[in-house]
């Protein structure tokens, strides 16, 4: 095994969950979790250069990436559960107040 | 190549390509499946292959602590939320401009990220296996090392940033309800002692009127 199959695997990742945030238009949890996948490959990607390289601090970075993406899928979340109290509904298309 | 796949570098090979196949299958799923609850299931599938990959990469105290935060805690809280919210699961409506636009984008993403990575990185990535490390080597020792010693402040300020979480999670959450009964302390402490305070009333006692029926 060497790095580039790990890359490769991490850029095929990142690229499905990309597609998953344009595909997605009847849910903002499905976007939530798209995120979390795209970070997840980020993450293969700094473990597999640590490594392959034989320095361990890649992997200490990851470990700070999994607390604040820990945070990011919290809150996210209460702003949804806030979203949902308001409109009954978690649809992308309907989330169009600010006209942007 | 009987061999070569019962070695033990074969079968890691045969390990990567088994849980890369099931990792690339699950965040599909994750992306196309209709009701919510399947897409966190098999986004749970996913970061298991994903930790079962850290594992052949010998960082076994991340792969350990993705299955424990991620597939332990935040996709149980992911759970919690579909579950609470009443969501409706709408009936497949065909494909829309929306996803033809998100899969020629990905396609071309992913084409200029192996372009960069099979022309010109090849030379620059190192291109030898794996670095082993000997029996007697911990690498959840070696990440703590680093931490404790080096970013000892991130780490601490990685703790600050959990409590802003936790306080803007409860305060986002958190609901005023009119009907909730409650004592008021500050016109509680306003009482004045003879204006305000229950008073005891003393008088005869009445002659009942004779509800039961019996004379």
């Amino acid at each position: 095994m060497s790095l580039i199959h790990y890359l490769v695997l991490a850029g095929i990742l990142f690229v499905i969950s990309i597609a998953g945030i344009f595909i997605n238009r009847r849910n903002v949890l499905i976007l939530l979790m798209s995120i979390e996948l795209m970070l997840l490959a980020v993450n293969i990607n700094f473990i597999a250069f640590s490594s392959y390289l034989n320095d361990i601090q890649g992997q200490v970075f990851v470990f700070f990436i999994l607390t604040v993406a820990a945070a990011e899928a919290a809150i996210g979340l209460a702003i949804l559960v806030v979203i949902f109290r308001q409109r009954k509904s978690l649809e992308v298309n309907k989330l169009n107040e600010l006209k942007g | 190549m009987f061999e070569f796949i019962f070695s033990p570098e074969g079968f890691q090979v045969i390990l990567f390509y088994v849980y890369s196949a099931v990792l690339i299958g699950a965040a599909l799923a994750v992306v196309t499946m209709r009701n919510s609850i399947y897409s966190a299931l098999f986004l749970i599938l996913a970061f298991f292959s994903a930790a079962a990959l850290w594992m052949l990469l010998e960082a076994e105290f991340l792969a350990l602590t993705l299955v424990l935060v991620y597939v332990g805690a935040v996709m149980v809280l992911f759970l919690f939320v579909i579950m609470m919210l009443d969501i409706k699961v709408k009936p497949k409506s065909g494909m829309s401009s929306y996803t033809k636009a998100g899969i020629f984008v990905a396609i071309l993403m992913g084409l200029e990220m192996i372009m960069l990575l099979g022309h010109k990185m090849a030379h620059v990535l190192p291109k030898d296996d794996l670095v082993k490390h000997g029996k007697d080597y911990s690498n959840v020792k070696a990440v703590a090392e680093n931490l404790y010693t080096q970013y000892v402040l991130p780490f601490e300020l990685a703790s600050v940033i959990l409590l802003v979480a936790i306080v803007a999670a409860i305060l986002l959450t958190l609901r005023k309800r009119d009907d909730y009964k409650h004592v008021d302390p500050e016109s509680q402490v306003h009482v004045k002692a003879n204006k305000n305070r229950m008073r005891v009333v003393k008088m005869e006692a009445e002659a009942g009127n004779n509800i039961g029926g019996e004379e």
